[in-house]
């Protein structure tokens, strides 16, 4: 439903949904109280440090460790000998897993330069990195595979050649021809698509490597508890996930496994995977000491995830009027030395974009495949960042073939509230999709109102006569909210005795405020504020399952859970007042911290802290407490429009976004300053990947631009003037209407940028990042 | 060899034991100064900022010996969750606070300009944070963040 700018206001009928209370763990983030895993120093903690493989593709044919077992002050080393040969998938993903199992703690192979060899454990870091030097390696280099176009040639390396790899769900994996995943899909009659058009459009678009850089790099600490259980403290994602992925990886049962999340740095996708835990623990089990492996920001860039790139070729058709004929896309992404979310992600490249676009012919067409670069991994956007660029830019260049302003070429074209794709159903996460219509979209009006706030209109083909040119440009956006029928969600509430309650939940905070929004959620439904929560996430011993912070499912499905929860303990606080009252459930009313009866002076109220003591301690004596678990049977699309406004120096080539904005449906906002916050941190991380994210490779597969001095991330001086606009919309499914919006916004500024490059100077930019070399080079082109 | 030095900490003077080749954030971390963070470690993202004689330093590009005989505000200086310093009530208020990772140098950062420049235009702003990257925020309320806290400082001298 969308909500008209009158009922927008009568959308203030929530309480707390909708309003921005400082943060439930603001208090202790701002006064650096916080307690993230590196503030964690247990007594006799010892520090890890990696030996990484200089090589992009050897097998290792001897590995001494002698010299560095002797130097003092070492506790372990742990070489592919010394672990459990078990192969397990790093992708943080529900089991069973979707991604190849391609991976072991530490594998006898190494298939990208930095990839682990050896891991060491001593008192110290500084002995930790001095004894990975002293580890003598004895290499057999093979061929690497470093353009994803050769991996599947005849002959090519193979790179999984263990005999281990394989997929736990019917997935086609071909590791004998580098294929990690591959997905095709044909909807409609492609040859009448580009009969009928009066336009067709062919390109090649490309995204680079790029890296999710959280400032906090990856970090595990693991140890044994007392009873001799695994206790990890980690900074991630998916607790959960890394619990189970744990115990197989080191022949443990899950019940040996404790996964407490603490604060978390940042994630963006990059936590969403289990990468380091299993190799800390091993040490852990090794030394029976506390040990503490922190990457260095360099091992961040090489050797954790990455966005993987792509290659897309893209063909349009399209009729005079502005009818989308057909879309024929074809993906040719780059997984990487190993397949974590190799096949979700380019699904997510057609499923999160193809349906933006009522058209009946569709094609779709995408190969994974294995090379002896970085990893690529779940990265906030997931694929639907990259096919939104070619997508967004190529329907630009269609509207330009065929006269038609974009703004009104968009207008025309896009998906409505009760309309569906048969995309849905077609493309799912390693499985068929699942059949939905637009339940909310409130698409239409972003349009119209990020048109205005851009001025559109006015600016629109006004290049200005200097050398410094203008332009403006846009994008419509989609991503969904979870996956259906696969991610889970569950959530504790309990009543204190002062009338607080705890909200524990599985669901991992890692600065997407998810611990407020929640709690707000509850509060709603529970009549009392967000502050009067004291919310705990999350801890495999303590908390419900969770599937963890990705797929823009916490505010929808967590929400959901918790607005169950809470309504389970309203109906058991009302039981308890009723006893109290001695009236019935029926005429009783919770708000304002008590349950009265409904109707002015009809009588005496109890508060919720007389409720709790008296449920604990008088009568009828129980805790008041629920729990409520949910999954999906939708993923409600948010939907924007982002507009850019860029100048363009047509001398020196540099281009600079002027301003921004985007406007995003996330149905109702819960809380709506971190809904705008969330918007604002992807636009401003989409125009680094825009402008100059990127990995530059050397020769022989080595990462050049291993740090923050080289690979440059936008800092607060990159910063436009930023307009965020939320249309709110009611979605009938979400929890108060809401729908997710933490991804969604990345997606737009490479699309928007590249037209409105193209506005300013007459450029078609289809390869990212936009360097001042590649514009200079158009330039040069377009002059002839 | 270690070397003792004396450090004013938060107002406070201690002397530590400090090898010369140990960094100022980690002599502060072990010391309980966990406040400022691990980001790099290459002086580049600005996580383990503190002030130095009240100006903002990258404590993980400088030797503790360094610090002998000078001043250091780390974020426990400032407020403590009951008792928000009003920069770091501004934070809250903003919304410019995701994961925190970032924020003690973001807040220390925008102490040593507030102390110089009570009334910072925008430029002037970008330009102080211009060293403390934040991934999650995008920035743009961390600047508002700090013209709130201009605001409330200067309503707190009136
Ligand atoms: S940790 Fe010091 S600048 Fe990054
Ligand atoms: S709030 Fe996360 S890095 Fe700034």
């Amino acid at each position: 439903m969308t909500v008209s700018p009158k009922k927008t206001r009568a959308a203030s009928k929530y309480r707390v949904v909708g309003t921005s209370p400082v943060k439930v763990d603001g208090p202790a983030l701002v006064t650096g109280r916080a307690v993230f895993v590196d503030d964690v120093e247990p007594d006799g903690l010892l520090h890890a440090a990696v030996l990484r493989s200089p090589h992009a593709h050897a097998r290792i044919k001897k590995i001494d460790a002698s010299a560095a077992e002797a130097l003092p002050g070492v506790k372990a080393v742990l070489t592919h000998k010394d672990v459990p040969r078990n192969i397990f998938t790093t992708a943080g993903q529900n089991y069973p897993e979707p991604s190849p199992y391609d991976s072991f703690v530490i594998d006898r192979k190494a298939r990208f330069v930095g990839d682990v060899v050896a891991a060491v454990a001593a008192e110290t870091e500084k002995i930790a990195r001095q004894a990975v030097g002293l580890i003598k390696v004895e290499y057999e280099v093979l061929p690497p595979v470093l353009d994803p176009r050769l991996a599947q040639k005849k002959g090519a390396p193979v790179i999984h050649d263990e005999k281990e790899a394989r997929v736990v769900l019917p997935i086609d994996y071909r590791p004998k021809q580098n294929l990690a995943g591959h997905v095709d899909v044909v909807i409609g009659d492609l040859n009448k698509a580009w009969r009928t058009a009066d336009s067709v459009i062919e390109g090649e678009y490309s995204t680079p490597y790029a890296s999710h850089c959280a400032i906090e790099p990856h970090i595990t600490l693991s140890l044994l508890d007392p009873a001799g259980r695994l206790v990890i403290y980690a900074s991630t994602q998916v607790p959960f996930h890394a619990r189970r992925i744990v115990a197989n990886a080191l022949n443990l049962p899950v019940s040996r496994v404790r996964v407490i999340k603490l604060r978390t740095g940042g994630g963006f996708g990059g936590k969403q995977e289990v990468l380091i835990e299993q190799l800390c623990a091993a040490l852990t089990l090794k030394t029976g000491r506390p040990v503490q492996l922190f990457f260095t920001r360099e091992e961040v860039f090489t050797s954790s995830r990455t966005r993987h790139p792509q290659i897309i070729n893209l063909k349009t058709g399209v009729k005079k009027n502005g009818n989308v004929t057909g879309i024929d896309l074809r993906i040719l992404m780059n997984t990487g030395a190993y397949g974590a979310h190799a096949l979700t992600v380019v699904s997510n490249s057609g499923s999160k974009i193809l349906p933006l676009y009522r058209c009946d012919n569709i094609k779709f067409w995408a190969d994974s495949v294995y090379t002896n670069l970085p990893v690529g991994g779940a990265y906030r956007g997931y694929g639907a960042t990259q096919s939104s660029f070619a997508v967004g830019v190529q329907m630009d260049e269609q509207a330009h073939a065929i006269g038609m302003d974009p703004l009104k070429f968009h207008q025309r074209n896009h998906i409505r509230e009760g309309e569906t794709s048969p995309i849905f159903a077609a493309l799912g996460e390693g499985t068929e999709g699942v059949e939905q219509s637009i339940g909310s979209s409130g698409l239409a009006e972003c349009i119209k109102r990020g048109a205005k706030e851009i001025g559109w209109k006015s600016k629109r083909g006004r290049r200005g006569s200097g050398p410094v040119k203008r332009g403006v440009g846009m994008v419509i956006l989609m991503q969904g909210s979870s996956i259906p029928y696969i991610d889970m969600a569950g959530a504790t509430i309990k009543l204190n005795e002062d009338g607080s309650f705890n909200l524990m939940v599985g669901a991992t905070d890692i600065g997407t405020g998810s611990d407020t929004i929640l709690a707000q959620i509850a509060a709603e439904v529970l009549g009392v504020k967000t502050g009067d929560f004291i919310v705990y996430s999350s801890d495999t011993d303590l908390t419900p399952f969770d599937v963890g912070a990705y797929a823009s499912s916490t505010t929808y499905l967590t929400g959901m859970a918790v607005l169950t929860a809470a309504e389970k303990v309203k109906g058991q606080i009302l039981e308890v007042a009723s006893e109290m009252l001695n009236k019935p459930v029926s005429s009783l009313e919770l708000a304002g911290k008590k349950v009265s009866p409904r109707g002015k002076g009809a009588g005496k109220s109890v508060t919720l802290a007389e409720i709790a003591n008296y449920s604990l301690y008088v009568k009828n004596q129980k805790q008041i407490i629920a729990s409520a678990s949910r999954t999906s049977e939708k993923s409600p699309p948010p939907f924007a429009a982002h507009f850019a406004e860029v100048e363009v120096d047509t001398r020196t080539g540099r281009i600079k976004v002027v301003k921004y904005v985007a406007a995003v449906d996330c149905g109702q906002p819960i809380n709506t300053q971190q809904a705008e916050g969330q918007t604002e941190g992807a636009v401003v991380n989409g125009i680094g990947m825009s402008l100059f994210e990127e990995f530059r490779f050397s020769s022989t597969g080595k990462l050049l631009n291993s740090n923050f001095g080289f690979y440059k991330i936008p800092s607060a001086r990159d910063l436009p003037e930023l307009k965020t606009i939320l249309v709110v919309t009611d979605e009938p499914t979400g929890p108060f209407g809401a729908k997710s919006v933490s991804e969604i916004s990345i997606n737009g500024p490479m699309p928007a940028i590249s037209n409105a490059v193209f506005d300013a100077v007459g450029i078609r930019l289809r390869h990212a990042p936009f360097t001042p070399e590649k514009v200079l080079r158009a330039l040069r082109e377009k002059r002839g | 060899m270690n070397k003792t030095i004396s450090i004013e900490i938060n107002g406070k003077s201690s002397s530590f034991s400090v090898a010369p080749d140990e960094m100022l954030l980690d002599l502060l971390r072990r010391s309980g100064y966990r406040g400022a963070k691990v980001g790099c470690r290459e002086g580049f993202c600005g996580a383990c900022t503190v002030l130095l004689d009240g100006r903002p330093v990258n404590s993980c590009l400088i030797f503790a010996a360094r610090a002998d005989g000078r001043k250091i505000t780390t974020i426990e200086g400032l407020g403590d969750p009951n008792n928000l310093h009003p920069i770091q009530d501004a934070f809250l208020k903003a919304g410019a606070v995701q994961c925190g990772y970032c924020i003690p140098g973001a807040v220390l950062s925008t102490k040593a300009l507030l102390d110089r420049v009570p009334d910072p235009d925008e430029a002037v702003i970008k330009r102080a944070l211009d060293g403390n990257l934040c991934r999650c925020t995008g920035y743009k309320k961390q600047i508002e963040a700090v013209k709130l806290a201009a605001r409330k400082l200067k309503g707190k001298k009136k």
